[in-house]
Protein backbone atom coordinates (compact mmCIF):
# COMPACT_ATOMS: atom_id res chain seq x y z
CA UNK A 1 0.00 0.00 0.00
CA UNK A 2 1.47 3.33 -0.95
CA UNK A 3 1.95 6.09 1.60
CA UNK A 4 -0.62 8.24 -0.15
CA UNK A 5 -3.24 5.47 0.00
CA UNK A 6 -2.56 4.87 3.68
CA UNK A 7 -2.86 8.59 4.38
CA UNK A 8 -6.17 8.79 2.50
CA UNK A 9 -7.56 5.84 4.46
CA UNK A 10 -6.47 7.55 7.67
CA UNK A 11 -8.39 10.65 6.63
CA UNK A 12 -11.54 8.60 6.08
CA UNK A 13 -11.12 6.88 9.45
CA UNK A 14 -10.94 10.26 11.15
CA UNK A 15 -13.97 11.48 9.23
CA UNK A 16 -15.94 8.43 10.39
CA UNK A 17 -15.02 9.13 14.01
CA UNK A 18 -16.07 12.77 13.60
CA UNK A 19 -19.31 11.67 11.98
CA UNK A 20 -20.27 9.68 15.09
CA UNK A 21 -19.08 12.54 17.27
CA UNK A 22 -21.51 14.83 15.45
CA UNK A 23 -24.42 12.81 16.80
CA UNK A 24 -23.79 14.13 20.30
CA UNK A 25 -26.36 16.85 19.59
CA UNK A 26 -29.20 17.23 17.06
CA UNK A 27 -27.78 20.57 15.92
CA UNK A 28 -24.50 19.02 14.74
CA UNK A 29 -25.89 15.68 13.64
CA UNK A 30 -26.52 16.48 9.98
CA UNK A 31 -22.98 17.73 9.57
CA UNK A 32 -21.87 14.45 11.15
CA UNK A 33 -23.77 12.47 8.56
CA UNK A 34 -22.19 14.58 5.82
CA UNK A 35 -18.69 13.87 7.19
CA UNK A 36 -19.56 10.17 7.07
CA UNK A 37 -20.49 10.46 3.40
CA UNK A 38 -17.25 12.35 2.72
CA UNK A 39 -15.20 9.66 4.49
CA UNK A 40 -16.89 6.93 2.48
CA UNK A 41 -16.31 8.80 -0.80
CA UNK A 42 -12.60 9.20 -0.02
CA UNK A 43 -12.34 5.50 0.87
CA UNK A 44 -14.00 4.42 -2.38
CA UNK A 45 -12.07 6.79 -4.65
CA UNK A 46 -8.78 5.81 -3.02
CA UNK A 47 -9.50 2.12 -3.54
CA UNK A 48 -10.52 2.68 -7.17
CA UNK A 49 -7.15 4.33 -7.83
CA UNK A 50 -5.39 1.14 -6.69
CA UNK A 51 -3.40 -0.23 -9.70
CA UNK A 52 -5.05 -3.64 -9.21
CA UNK A 53 -8.53 -2.22 -9.77
CA UNK A 54 -9.14 -2.06 -13.49
CA UNK A 55 -12.65 -3.24 -14.35
CA UNK A 56 -14.29 0.14 -13.87
CA UNK A 57 -17.24 -0.64 -16.12
CA UNK A 58 -18.51 -3.69 -14.23
CA UNK A 59 -17.81 -2.06 -10.87
CA UNK A 60 -19.66 1.06 -11.95
CA UNK A 61 -22.71 -0.96 -12.98
CA UNK A 62 -22.73 -2.97 -9.74
CA UNK A 63 -22.31 0.19 -7.66
CA UNK A 64 -25.08 1.98 -9.55
CA UNK A 65 -27.54 -0.90 -9.17
CA UNK A 66 -26.83 -1.13 -5.44
CA UNK A 67 -26.99 2.64 -5.01
CA UNK A 68 -30.33 2.89 -6.79
CA UNK A 69 -31.87 0.07 -4.76
CA UNK A 70 -30.55 1.49 -1.48
CA UNK A 71 -31.67 5.04 -2.21
CA UNK A 72 -35.15 4.10 -3.38
CA UNK A 73 -35.75 1.94 -0.30
CA UNK A 74 -34.43 4.63 2.05
CA UNK A 75 -36.55 7.35 0.47
CA UNK A 76 -39.78 5.36 0.58
CA UNK A 77 -39.55 3.57 3.91
CA UNK A 78 -42.03 4.58 6.61
CA UNK A 79 -40.43 5.71 9.84
CA UNK A 80 -42.41 3.12 11.82
CA UNK A 81 -40.66 0.43 9.75
CA UNK A 82 -37.14 1.66 10.62
CA UNK A 83 -36.21 -1.28 12.88
CA UNK A 84 -36.81 -3.88 10.17
CA UNK A 85 -35.02 -1.70 7.61
CA UNK A 86 -31.95 -1.50 9.82
CA UNK A 87 -32.06 -5.26 10.41
CA UNK A 88 -32.27 -5.86 6.66
CA UNK A 89 -29.31 -3.56 6.04
CA UNK A 90 -27.23 -5.39 8.64
CA UNK A 91 -27.85 -8.65 6.84
CA UNK A 92 -26.36 -7.13 3.67
CA UNK A 93 -23.14 -6.15 5.46
CA UNK A 94 -22.86 -9.71 6.75
CA UNK A 95 -23.42 -11.22 3.32
CA UNK A 96 -20.98 -8.79 1.70
CA UNK A 97 -18.34 -9.87 4.24
CA UNK A 98 -18.90 -13.52 3.28
CA UNK A 99 -18.53 -12.70 -0.42
CA UNK A 100 -15.36 -10.66 0.09
CA UNK A 101 -13.84 -13.48 2.14
CA UNK A 102 -14.83 -16.08 -0.49
CA UNK A 103 -13.30 -13.92 -3.17
CA UNK A 104 -10.10 -13.56 -1.17
CA UNK A 105 -10.00 -17.33 -0.73
CA UNK A 106 -10.28 -18.08 -4.47
CA UNK A 107 -8.05 -15.27 -5.68
CA UNK A 108 -5.71 -14.29 -2.84
CA UNK A 109 -3.28 -12.52 -5.14
CA UNK A 110 -5.76 -9.64 -5.59
CA UNK A 111 -5.29 -8.99 -1.86
CA UNK A 112 -1.53 -9.77 -1.75
CA UNK A 113 -2.00 -12.78 0.50
CA UNK A 114 -0.28 -15.54 -1.51
CA UNK A 115 -1.87 -17.79 -4.11
CA UNK A 116 -4.85 -20.15 -4.16
CA UNK A 117 -4.14 -23.12 -1.91
CA UNK A 118 -1.09 -21.54 -0.29
CA UNK A 119 -2.45 -18.67 1.76
CA UNK A 120 -0.45 -17.84 4.90
CA UNK A 121 -2.02 -19.25 8.05
CA UNK A 122 -2.56 -15.84 9.65
CA UNK A 123 -4.68 -14.72 6.73
CA UNK A 124 -6.63 -17.97 6.81
CA UNK A 125 -7.53 -17.51 10.46
CA UNK A 126 -8.66 -13.92 9.90
CA UNK A 127 -10.54 -14.86 6.75
CA UNK A 128 -12.44 -17.72 8.36
CA UNK A 129 -13.34 -15.70 11.47
CA UNK A 130 -14.53 -12.80 9.30
CA UNK A 131 -16.58 -15.25 7.23
CA UNK A 132 -18.18 -16.87 10.27
CA UNK A 133 -19.17 -13.55 11.86
CA UNK A 134 -20.46 -12.26 8.53
CA UNK A 135 -22.55 -15.37 7.96
CA UNK A 136 -24.04 -15.27 11.48
CA UNK A 137 -24.87 -11.58 10.97
CA UNK A 138 -26.55 -12.39 7.67
CA UNK A 139 -29.01 -15.07 8.77
CA UNK A 140 -29.47 -13.58 12.25
CA UNK A 141 -30.49 -10.26 10.73
CA UNK A 142 -32.82 -11.98 8.25
CA UNK A 143 -34.67 -13.65 11.13
CA UNK A 144 -34.75 -10.38 13.11
CA UNK A 145 -36.11 -8.66 10.01
CA UNK A 146 -38.77 -11.35 9.59
CA UNK A 147 -39.84 -11.03 13.22
CA UNK A 148 -40.05 -7.24 13.07
CA UNK A 149 -41.86 -7.26 9.72
CA UNK A 150 -44.24 -9.99 10.87
CA UNK A 151 -43.11 -12.61 8.31
CA UNK A 152 -41.94 -14.80 11.16
CA UNK A 153 -43.91 -15.04 14.40
CA UNK A 154 -42.64 -12.58 17.00
CA UNK A 155 -43.13 -15.25 19.65
CA UNK A 156 -39.99 -16.87 20.93
CA UNK A 157 -39.49 -20.30 19.40
CA UNK A 158 -38.04 -22.47 22.12
CA UNK A 159 -37.33 -26.18 21.94
CA UNK A 160 -35.54 -28.64 24.14
CA UNK A 161 -31.78 -28.84 23.87
CA UNK A 162 -31.62 -25.57 21.93
CA UNK A 163 -28.65 -24.19 23.79
CA UNK A 164 -26.89 -27.52 23.63
CA UNK A 165 -27.26 -27.59 19.84
CA UNK A 166 -25.96 -24.01 19.62
CA UNK A 167 -22.98 -24.92 21.75
CA UNK A 168 -22.28 -27.98 19.63
CA UNK A 169 -22.52 -25.95 16.44
CA UNK A 170 -20.26 -23.26 17.87
CA UNK A 171 -17.62 -25.83 18.78
CA UNK A 172 -18.11 -27.43 15.35
CA UNK A 173 -17.33 -24.12 13.66
CA UNK A 174 -14.13 -23.77 15.68
CA UNK A 175 -13.05 -27.29 14.65
CA UNK A 176 -13.88 -26.48 11.02
CA UNK A 177 -11.84 -23.29 11.17
CA UNK A 178 -8.83 -25.15 12.59
CA UNK A 179 -9.09 -27.83 9.89
CA UNK A 180 -9.55 -25.18 7.20
CA UNK A 181 -6.42 -23.36 8.34
CA UNK A 182 -4.46 -26.59 8.02
CA UNK A 183 -5.51 -27.89 4.61
CA UNK A 184 -7.26 -24.88 2.96
CA UNK A 185 -9.93 -27.14 1.52
CA UNK A 186 -12.76 -25.31 -0.26
CA UNK A 187 -15.47 -27.65 1.03
CA UNK A 188 -14.37 -26.70 4.54
CA UNK A 189 -14.71 -23.02 3.67
CA UNK A 190 -18.32 -23.48 2.58
CA UNK A 191 -19.04 -25.73 5.56
CA UNK A 192 -17.95 -22.88 7.84
CA UNK A 193 -20.31 -20.56 5.95
CA UNK A 194 -23.18 -23.04 6.15
CA UNK A 195 -22.73 -23.84 9.85
CA UNK A 196 -22.57 -20.13 10.65
CA UNK A 197 -25.77 -19.55 8.66
CA UNK A 198 -27.50 -22.20 10.78
CA UNK A 199 -26.22 -20.83 14.08
CA UNK A 200 -27.36 -17.32 13.06
CA UNK A 201 -30.93 -18.63 12.65
CA UNK A 202 -30.86 -20.66 15.86
CA UNK A 203 -29.52 -17.73 17.88
CA UNK A 204 -32.38 -15.40 16.98
CA UNK A 205 -35.48 -17.65 16.77
CA UNK A 206 -35.86 -18.06 20.55
CA UNK A 207 -35.93 -14.31 21.11
CA UNK A 208 -39.26 -12.50 21.48
CA UNK A 209 -40.31 -9.50 19.41
CA UNK A 210 -39.99 -7.04 22.28
CA UNK A 211 -36.37 -8.01 22.89
CA UNK A 212 -35.55 -6.98 19.34
CA UNK A 213 -33.97 -3.63 20.35
CA UNK A 214 -31.18 -5.60 22.03
CA UNK A 215 -30.88 -7.97 19.10
CA UNK A 216 -30.83 -5.28 16.42
CA UNK A 217 -28.07 -3.50 18.36
CA UNK A 218 -26.18 -6.76 18.80
CA UNK A 219 -26.34 -7.49 15.07
CA UNK A 220 -25.18 -3.93 14.43
CA UNK A 221 -22.18 -4.77 16.57
CA UNK A 222 -21.56 -8.05 14.71
CA UNK A 223 -21.58 -6.32 11.32
CA UNK A 224 -18.79 -4.11 12.66
CA UNK A 225 -16.69 -7.05 13.86
CA UNK A 226 -17.19 -8.74 10.48
CA UNK A 227 -15.80 -5.63 8.77
CA UNK A 228 -12.86 -5.57 11.19
CA UNK A 229 -12.19 -9.25 10.46
CA UNK A 230 -12.01 -8.55 6.73
CA UNK A 231 -9.76 -5.59 7.59
CA UNK A 232 -7.21 -8.01 9.04
CA UNK A 233 -7.33 -10.15 5.88
CA UNK A 234 -6.68 -7.06 3.79
CA UNK A 235 -4.12 -5.59 6.23
CA UNK A 236 -6.26 -2.48 6.05
CA UNK A 237 -6.47 -0.16 9.07
CA UNK A 238 -9.49 1.72 7.77
CA UNK A 239 -11.62 -1.42 7.93
CA UNK A 240 -10.29 -2.31 11.36
CA UNK A 241 -10.94 1.16 12.80
CA UNK A 242 -14.42 1.42 11.28
CA UNK A 243 -15.26 -2.11 12.33
CA UNK A 244 -14.19 -1.34 15.89
CA UNK A 245 -16.28 1.86 15.94
CA UNK A 246 -19.39 0.07 14.70
CA UNK A 247 -18.71 -2.94 16.90
CA UNK A 248 -18.40 -0.90 20.07
CA UNK A 249 -21.37 1.28 19.13
CA UNK A 250 -23.63 -1.76 18.78
CA UNK A 251 -22.29 -3.28 21.98
CA UNK A 252 -22.95 -0.09 23.97
CA UNK A 253 -26.48 0.19 22.57
CA UNK A 254 -27.22 -3.43 23.55
CA UNK A 255 -25.86 -2.69 27.01
CA UNK A 256 -28.11 0.38 27.36
CA UNK A 257 -31.14 -1.63 26.24
CA UNK A 258 -30.39 -4.47 28.65
CA UNK A 259 -30.00 -2.01 31.49
CA UNK A 260 -33.32 -0.43 30.54
CA UNK A 261 -34.92 -3.83 31.12
CA UNK A 262 -32.76 -4.79 34.13
CA UNK A 263 -31.74 -7.98 32.37
CA UNK A 264 -28.35 -9.37 31.58
CA UNK A 265 -27.23 -9.69 28.00
CA UNK A 266 -26.92 -13.44 28.45
CA UNK A 267 -30.49 -13.62 29.72
CA UNK A 268 -31.71 -11.91 26.54
CA UNK A 269 -29.58 -14.14 24.32
CA UNK A 270 -30.81 -17.32 25.98
CA UNK A 271 -34.21 -16.15 24.87
CA UNK A 272 -37.67 -17.46 25.53
CA UNK A 273 -38.75 -14.20 27.16
CA UNK A 274 -41.92 -12.44 26.08
CA UNK A 275 -44.34 -13.03 23.27
CA UNK A 276 -48.00 -13.98 23.55
CA UNK A 277 -47.37 -17.41 25.05
CA UNK A 278 -45.68 -15.96 28.08
CA UNK A 279 -48.37 -13.32 28.35
CA UNK A 280 -51.22 -15.84 28.49
CA UNK A 281 -49.40 -18.34 30.68
CA UNK A 282 -47.79 -15.88 33.07
CA UNK A 283 -50.52 -13.26 33.20
CA UNK A 284 -52.28 -13.52 36.52
CA UNK A 285 -56.05 -13.62 36.23
CA UNK A 286 -57.29 -10.58 38.00
CA UNK A 287 -60.87 -9.84 39.01
CA UNK A 288 -60.16 -6.30 40.04
CA UNK A 289 -61.91 -3.72 37.92
CA UNK A 290 -60.01 -0.96 36.18
CA UNK A 291 -61.83 2.33 35.83
CA UNK A 292 -62.79 3.12 32.30
CA UNK A 293 -63.08 6.60 30.85
CA UNK A 294 -63.95 8.01 27.48
CA UNK A 295 -62.38 10.52 25.13
CA UNK A 296 -64.71 13.32 26.17
CA UNK A 297 -63.68 12.97 29.85
CA UNK A 298 -60.02 12.98 28.88
CA UNK A 299 -60.45 16.02 26.64
CA UNK A 300 -62.24 17.95 29.38
CA UNK A 301 -59.70 17.12 32.07
CA UNK A 302 -56.63 17.75 29.97
CA UNK A 303 -58.01 21.06 28.73
CA UNK A 304 -58.08 22.21 32.34
CA UNK A 305 -54.58 20.95 33.18
CA UNK A 306 -51.46 23.04 33.43
CA UNK A 307 -48.81 20.36 33.03
CA UNK A 308 -49.05 17.18 30.95
CA UNK A 309 -46.49 14.46 30.24
CA UNK A 310 -47.01 12.08 27.32
CA UNK A 311 -45.51 8.58 27.60
CA UNK A 312 -45.37 6.95 24.16
CA UNK A 313 -44.54 3.30 23.48
CA UNK A 314 -44.49 0.74 20.71
CA UNK A 315 -48.33 0.80 20.53
CA UNK A 316 -48.13 4.35 19.21
CA UNK A 317 -45.87 3.19 16.40
CA UNK A 318 -48.14 0.27 15.52
CA UNK A 319 -51.20 2.52 15.37
CA UNK A 320 -49.27 5.26 13.48
CA UNK A 321 -50.70 7.60 16.09
CA UNK A 322 -47.81 10.08 16.29
CA UNK A 323 -49.37 12.68 13.98
CA UNK A 324 -52.79 12.59 15.67
CA UNK A 325 -51.00 12.77 19.01
CA UNK A 326 -49.08 15.87 18.01
CA UNK A 327 -52.32 17.55 16.79
CA UNK A 328 -53.89 16.77 20.14
CA UNK A 329 -50.89 18.26 21.94
CA UNK A 330 -51.04 21.40 19.77
CA UNK A 331 -54.62 21.99 20.88
CA UNK A 332 -53.69 21.42 24.51
CA UNK A 333 -50.81 23.87 24.23
CA UNK A 334 -53.17 26.39 22.66
CA UNK A 335 -55.37 25.90 25.73
CA UNK A 336 -52.42 26.88 27.90
CA UNK A 337 -50.94 23.58 29.05
CA UNK A 338 -47.25 22.80 29.20
CA UNK A 339 -46.78 19.46 27.41
CA UNK A 340 -43.66 17.31 27.40
CA UNK A 341 -42.81 13.77 26.33
CA UNK A 342 -41.06 11.11 28.43
CA UNK A 343 -39.15 8.37 26.63
CA UNK A 344 -38.11 5.11 28.28
CA UNK A 345 -34.82 3.63 26.98
CA UNK A 346 -36.54 0.49 25.69
CA UNK A 347 -39.67 2.10 24.25
CA UNK A 348 -40.20 0.92 20.67
CA UNK A 349 -38.39 -1.72 18.69
CA UNK A 350 -34.99 -0.06 18.29
CA UNK A 351 -32.93 2.40 20.34
CA UNK A 352 -34.28 5.92 19.88
CA UNK A 353 -37.27 4.70 17.86
CA UNK A 354 -39.81 6.94 19.66
CA UNK A 355 -37.64 10.05 19.24
CA UNK A 356 -37.59 9.57 15.47
CA UNK A 357 -41.35 9.02 15.28
CA UNK A 358 -42.07 12.13 17.33
CA UNK A 359 -39.60 14.13 15.25
CA UNK A 360 -41.42 12.89 12.17
CA UNK A 361 -44.63 14.31 13.59
CA UNK A 362 -42.87 17.68 14.01
CA UNK A 363 -42.49 17.47 17.77
CA UNK A 364 -39.51 19.72 18.70
CA UNK A 365 -36.69 17.63 20.18
CA UNK A 366 -36.33 19.83 23.24
CA UNK A 367 -39.81 18.78 24.41
CA UNK A 368 -38.79 15.12 24.32
CA UNK A 369 -36.98 14.03 27.49
CA UNK A 370 -35.23 10.89 28.68
CA UNK A 371 -36.20 8.90 31.76
CA UNK A 372 -33.52 10.44 34.02
CA UNK A 373 -34.37 13.95 32.95
CA UNK A 374 -38.10 13.87 33.56
CA UNK A 375 -38.87 11.13 36.06
CA UNK A 376 -38.82 13.42 39.08
CA UNK A 377 -41.35 15.78 37.48
CA UNK A 378 -44.28 13.34 37.42
CA UNK A 379 -45.20 14.19 41.02
CA UNK A 380 -45.71 17.83 40.01
CA UNK A 381 -47.64 16.97 36.88
CA UNK A 382 -51.42 17.18 36.50
CA UNK A 383 -51.87 14.55 33.80
CA UNK A 384 -49.76 11.65 32.51
CA UNK A 385 -50.97 10.37 29.16
CA UNK A 386 -49.67 6.85 28.44
CA UNK A 387 -50.08 5.86 24.81
CA UNK A 388 -48.90 2.46 23.64
CA UNK A 389 -46.52 1.83 26.54
CA UNK A 390 -47.18 -0.71 29.28
CA UNK A 391 -44.46 -2.53 31.21
CA UNK A 392 -42.26 0.57 31.44
CA UNK A 393 -44.94 2.24 33.61
CA UNK A 394 -45.64 -0.67 35.97
CA UNK A 395 -45.07 0.39 39.59
CA UNK A 396 -44.75 -3.29 40.56
CA UNK A 397 -41.21 -3.13 39.16
CA UNK A 398 -40.30 -1.07 42.21
CA UNK A 399 -42.13 -2.99 44.91
CA UNK A 400 -43.00 -6.55 43.91
CA UNK A 401 -39.90 -8.72 44.24
CA UNK A 402 -41.68 -11.69 42.65
CA UNK A 403 -42.48 -9.75 39.48
CA UNK A 404 -40.68 -10.69 36.26
CA UNK A 405 -39.83 -7.04 35.74
CA UNK A 406 -38.69 -6.32 39.31
CA UNK A 407 -35.79 -3.87 39.31
CA UNK A 408 -36.44 -2.53 35.84
CA UNK A 409 -36.21 1.28 35.78
CA UNK A 410 -39.70 2.62 35.14
CA UNK A 411 -41.38 5.95 34.50
CA UNK A 412 -43.15 7.03 37.70
CA UNK A 413 -46.42 7.94 35.97
CA UNK A 414 -48.46 6.88 39.01
CA UNK A 415 -47.21 10.00 40.82
CA UNK A 416 -49.06 12.26 38.41
CA UNK A 417 -52.39 13.74 39.51
CA UNK A 418 -54.33 11.84 36.88
CA UNK A 419 -53.21 9.04 34.56
CA UNK A 420 -54.86 8.31 31.21
CA UNK A 421 -53.88 4.95 29.83
CA UNK A 422 -54.61 4.37 26.14
CA UNK A 423 -54.76 0.66 25.39
CA UNK A 424 -56.55 -1.72 23.05
CA UNK A 425 -57.64 -4.20 25.73
CA UNK A 426 -56.78 -5.43 29.20
CA UNK A 427 -54.07 -7.86 27.99
CA UNK A 428 -50.78 -7.68 29.81
CA UNK A 429 -47.58 -6.36 28.26
CA UNK A 430 -44.89 -8.47 26.67
CA UNK A 431 -43.41 -9.47 29.99
CA UNK A 432 -46.70 -11.19 30.81
CA UNK A 433 -47.10 -9.14 33.96
CA UNK A 434 -50.31 -7.43 35.03
CA UNK A 435 -49.82 -3.67 35.26
CA UNK A 436 -50.60 -2.46 38.79
CA UNK A 437 -51.14 1.00 37.40
CA UNK A 438 -54.52 0.00 35.90
CA UNK A 439 -56.06 -0.40 39.34
CA UNK A 440 -54.83 2.81 40.88
CA UNK A 441 -57.49 5.34 41.91
CA UNK A 442 -55.99 8.02 39.71
CA UNK A 443 -55.93 5.89 36.55
CA UNK A 444 -58.55 6.02 33.83
CA UNK A 445 -58.35 3.52 30.99
CA UNK A 446 -59.11 4.76 27.48
CA UNK A 447 -59.77 1.62 25.45
CA UNK A 448 -59.30 1.69 21.70
CA UNK A 449 -56.81 2.11 18.89
CA UNK A 450 -54.24 4.76 19.86
CA UNK A 451 -54.82 6.86 16.77
CA UNK A 452 -58.62 6.68 17.08
CA UNK A 453 -58.47 7.71 20.75
CA UNK A 454 -56.30 10.73 19.91
CA UNK A 455 -58.69 11.77 17.13
CA UNK A 456 -61.67 11.45 19.49
CA UNK A 457 -59.90 13.60 22.08
CA UNK A 458 -59.15 16.17 19.36
CA UNK A 459 -62.90 16.31 18.58
CA UNK A 460 -63.63 16.74 22.27
CA UNK A 461 -61.09 19.55 22.54
CA UNK A 462 -62.45 21.36 19.50
CA UNK A 463 -66.00 21.44 20.87
CA UNK B 1 50.38 -21.06 -8.45
CA UNK B 2 47.76 -21.37 -11.11
CA UNK B 3 46.14 -24.13 -9.02
CA UNK B 4 45.81 -21.78 -6.08
CA UNK B 5 44.39 -19.02 -8.22
CA UNK B 6 41.90 -21.53 -9.68
CA UNK B 7 40.87 -22.60 -6.20
CA UNK B 8 40.53 -19.00 -5.13
CA UNK B 9 38.38 -18.30 -8.14
CA UNK B 10 36.03 -21.19 -7.46
CA UNK B 11 35.92 -20.26 -3.76
CA UNK B 12 35.02 -16.68 -4.53
CA UNK B 13 32.38 -17.93 -6.98
CA UNK B 14 30.88 -20.16 -4.27
CA UNK B 15 31.01 -17.30 -1.77
CA UNK B 16 29.14 -15.13 -4.19
CA UNK B 17 26.50 -17.83 -4.69
CA UNK B 18 26.03 -18.19 -0.96
CA UNK B 19 25.76 -14.44 -0.59
CA UNK B 20 23.13 -14.37 -3.32
CA UNK B 21 21.14 -17.12 -1.68
CA UNK B 22 21.41 -15.43 1.70
CA UNK B 23 20.16 -12.13 0.36
CA UNK B 24 17.29 -13.91 -1.38
CA UNK B 25 16.41 -15.71 1.82
CA UNK B 26 16.62 -12.47 3.75
CA UNK B 27 14.28 -10.75 1.36
CA UNK B 28 11.87 -13.70 1.58
CA UNK B 29 11.89 -13.51 5.33
CA UNK B 30 11.38 -9.76 5.17
CA UNK B 31 8.44 -10.26 2.85
CA UNK B 32 6.67 -12.80 5.01
CA UNK B 33 7.31 -11.30 8.42
CA UNK B 34 7.18 -7.63 7.44
CA UNK B 35 4.28 -8.34 5.11
CA UNK B 36 1.88 -10.13 7.37
CA UNK B 37 2.68 -11.57 10.76
CA UNK B 38 3.83 -8.13 11.85
CA UNK B 39 0.57 -6.67 10.66
CA UNK B 40 -1.46 -8.87 13.01
CA UNK B 41 0.13 -7.27 16.07
CA UNK B 42 -0.07 -3.84 14.49
CA UNK B 43 -3.69 -4.46 13.48
CA UNK B 44 -4.66 -5.64 16.95
CA UNK B 45 -3.08 -2.49 18.37
CA UNK B 46 -5.17 -0.37 16.03
CA UNK B 47 -8.30 -2.42 16.84
CA UNK B 48 -7.93 -2.02 20.59
CA UNK B 49 -7.25 1.71 20.36
CA UNK B 50 -10.18 2.18 17.99
CA UNK B 51 -12.45 0.35 20.44
CA UNK B 52 -11.51 2.90 23.09
CA UNK B 53 -12.21 5.77 20.69
CA UNK B 54 -15.53 4.15 19.81
CA UNK B 55 -16.42 3.68 23.47
CA UNK B 56 -15.99 7.36 24.34
CA UNK B 57 -17.50 8.70 21.14
CA UNK B 58 -20.61 6.50 21.34
CA UNK B 59 -21.28 7.30 25.01
CA UNK B 60 -21.33 10.97 24.05
CA UNK B 61 -24.14 10.35 21.55
CA UNK B 62 -27.43 11.70 22.91
CA UNK B 63 -30.02 8.92 23.49
CA UNK B 64 -32.51 10.81 21.30
CA UNK B 65 -30.24 10.13 18.33
CA UNK B 66 -29.68 6.41 18.90
CA UNK B 67 -31.70 5.49 15.80
CA UNK B 68 -29.67 7.78 13.51
CA UNK B 69 -26.55 6.35 15.20
CA UNK B 70 -27.58 2.90 14.02
CA UNK B 71 -28.21 4.32 10.55
CA UNK B 72 -24.75 5.90 10.35
CA UNK B 73 -22.89 2.92 11.80
CA UNK B 74 -24.75 0.69 9.37
CA UNK B 75 -23.66 2.88 6.47
CA UNK B 76 -20.01 3.12 7.54
CA UNK B 77 -19.72 -0.60 8.29
CA UNK B 78 -20.18 -0.95 4.52
CA UNK B 79 -16.63 0.35 4.21
CA UNK B 80 -16.16 -3.35 3.56
CA UNK B 81 -16.71 -2.19 -0.03
CA UNK B 82 -12.95 -1.50 -0.04
CA UNK B 83 -12.39 -5.26 0.00
CA UNK B 84 -15.18 -5.80 -2.52
CA UNK B 85 -13.63 -3.34 -4.97
CA UNK B 86 -10.21 -5.02 -4.72
CA UNK B 87 -11.91 -8.36 -5.35
CA UNK B 88 -13.85 -7.07 -8.34
CA UNK B 89 -10.85 -5.15 -9.70
CA UNK B 90 -8.93 -7.65 -11.90
CA UNK B 91 -9.69 -7.63 -15.63
CA UNK B 92 -9.95 -11.39 -16.16
CA UNK B 93 -13.30 -12.85 -15.22
CA UNK B 94 -13.39 -15.63 -12.66
CA UNK B 95 -15.53 -16.65 -9.71
CA UNK B 96 -13.56 -14.34 -7.41
CA UNK B 97 -14.41 -11.32 -9.48
CA UNK B 98 -18.12 -12.17 -9.53
CA UNK B 99 -18.13 -12.58 -5.77
CA UNK B 100 -16.49 -9.18 -5.58
CA UNK B 101 -19.11 -7.60 -7.83
CA UNK B 102 -21.95 -9.06 -5.74
CA UNK B 103 -20.28 -7.68 -2.62
CA UNK B 104 -19.93 -4.26 -4.28
CA UNK B 105 -23.66 -4.24 -5.03
CA UNK B 106 -24.64 -5.31 -1.50
CA UNK B 107 -22.34 -2.76 0.11
CA UNK B 108 -23.61 -0.01 -2.21
CA UNK B 109 -27.22 -0.72 -1.19
CA UNK B 110 -26.12 -0.25 2.38
CA UNK B 111 -24.01 2.85 1.86
CA UNK B 112 -26.71 4.73 -0.02
CA UNK B 113 -29.57 3.32 2.03
CA UNK B 114 -27.83 3.98 5.34
CA UNK B 115 -26.78 7.56 4.65
CA UNK B 116 -30.06 8.54 2.96
CA UNK B 117 -32.29 7.15 5.69
CA UNK B 118 -30.09 8.76 8.38
CA UNK B 119 -30.33 12.07 6.60
CA UNK B 120 -34.11 11.70 6.45
CA UNK B 121 -34.27 11.01 10.17
CA UNK B 122 -31.96 13.87 11.11
CA UNK B 123 -33.75 16.40 8.92
CA UNK B 124 -36.88 15.80 11.02
CA UNK B 125 -35.26 16.77 14.33
CA UNK B 126 -36.19 20.40 14.90
CA UNK B 127 -35.91 22.78 17.82
CA UNK B 128 -38.89 24.56 19.33
CA UNK B 129 -39.73 27.69 17.33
Amino acid sequence: MSTLTTAAYLVSSVLFILSLRGLSHPSTARRGNFLGILGMTIAIVTTLSNPGVLSYKEIGIAFLIGGLIGTSIAVKIQMTALPQLVAAFHSLVGLAAVFVAASAYYNPSAFNIGTFGSIPIGSLIEMSIGTAIGAVTFTGSIIAFGKLQGFVSGNPLVFKGQHFINLLLGLGIIVLIVKFCIDQNQELFWLIVFASFVIGVLLIVPIGGADMPVIVSMLNSYSGWAAAGIGFTLSNNLLIITGALVGSSGAILSYIMCKGMNRSFLNVLLGGFGGEQAASAGGVKDDRQAKQGNAADAAFMMKNSKTIIIVPGYGMAVAQAQHALREMVDLLKAAGAEVRYAIHPVAGRMPGHMNVLLAEANVPYDEVLELDEINRDFSETDVAFVIGANDVTNPAAKTDKTSAIYGMPILDVENAGQVFFVKRGMASGYAGVQNELFFRDNTLMLFGDAKKVCEDIIKGLEN
Amino acid sequence: MSEISNQLESLSYKAQQIANEASQLASNVAETSGGHSDFIIFGITVLVLACFVGYYVVWSVTPALHSPLMGVTNAISSVIIVGALLAAGPVDSNISKYFGLVAVTLAAVNIFGGFVVTNRMLSMFKKKQ
